[in-house]
């Protein structure tokens, strides 16, 4: 049974654009954990992971989020989820990342949302 | 008036890859009982966690080992079985910490069984360790039209 997923990482200037294609499972999530590692690794704090491909996430997906977020933040950038549809927006909502996380419609507003204040600080 | 059941059994080896086939599995199953296709997202990500987590906790990555899903449909609801005699737990002991702590702790454990319970009108495990354990899962199939 084949698990179409494909990760791929557009770096520029201040910021990497993540973009995720197919299904996130136990089985696809190391290589999103792989992708954001290499993001970090290269210096770039401001992540924009693109959903707007993504048909499928459970919760190894949505703990690499988690796994990094506080490191970035912590370094002065932030990770914004863009580009998710009403079906896999679900265990986002179940989960209550809105509340730790931005989320955007496309990847140009997320960029946007870079800079502005945020009150992650007071949530953890 | 008679009760329709009807019942689906799928067996795979324990392995992560399978996970794709599993949520198809469920989704055709469950498209079948006439859950929409919302409903149908929610049954597959359920019956997605329970199994990652016997692939990866109870069986750890073994792949001789096999995860049995069973799915059972009636008119009134779509329920799901899911077996293992691998290492054992105890559901109270999971992380149930909010988001918050675990961002904070940089843990991500126990998301899994937060879904499953939202996602499921029922979640109920049976554990015994090193014999079997089984975590048995149902949804209520909410009529729509003159049903």
């Amino acid at each position: 049974m084949p698990n179409p997923f494909s990760v791929t990482t557009d770096s520029e200037d201040d910021f990497a654009v993540i973009r995720l294609d197919g299904a996130v499972d136990a089985h696809t999530a190391p290589e999103f954990e792989e992708a954001v590692q290499k993001v970090i690794d290269d210096g770039q704090n401001n992540i924009v992971v693109d959903c707007a491909k993504l048909t499928y996430i459970s919760s190894a997906g949505l703990g690499v989020f988690m796994g990094f977020v506080e490191e970035v933040r912590d370094a002065g950038g932030d990770i914004k989820i863009c580009g998710l549809s009403e079906k896999v927006k679900q265990p986002f909502e179940i989960l209550g990342f809105e509340t730790l996380f931005h989320f955007c419609p496309d990847v140009e507003q997320a960029k946007e949302k870079f800079g502005e204040p945020t009150d992650w600080e007071a949530a953890y | 008036m008679e009760t329709v059941e009807r019942k689906f059994t799928l067996q795979v080896p324990s392995s992560t890859e399978n996970l794709a086939l599993i949520r198809e599995f469920v989704s055709s199953a469950a498209t079948q009982a006439g859950f929409d296709e919302k409903e149908v997202a929610k049954l597959e990500l359920a019956v997605d966690e329970a199994c990652a987590n016997v692939i990866e906790h109870a069986y750890g990555h073994d792949v001789n080992k096999e995860v049995i899903v069973r799915a059972r449909l009636d008119e009134q609801e779509f329920s799901i079985d899911i077996e293992d005699t691998g290492k054992g737990f105890v559901p109270a002991d999971v992380n149930q910490e909010e988001l918050e702590q675990l961002i904070s702790k940089r843990k991500t454990g126990g998301l899994g069984m937060r879904l499953m319970k939202t996602l499921m009108d029922e979640v109920r495990y049976e554990i015994e360790p090193g014999k079997k354990n089984a975590l048995h899962m149902s949804k209520r199939l909410k009529k729509t039209d003159n049903g």
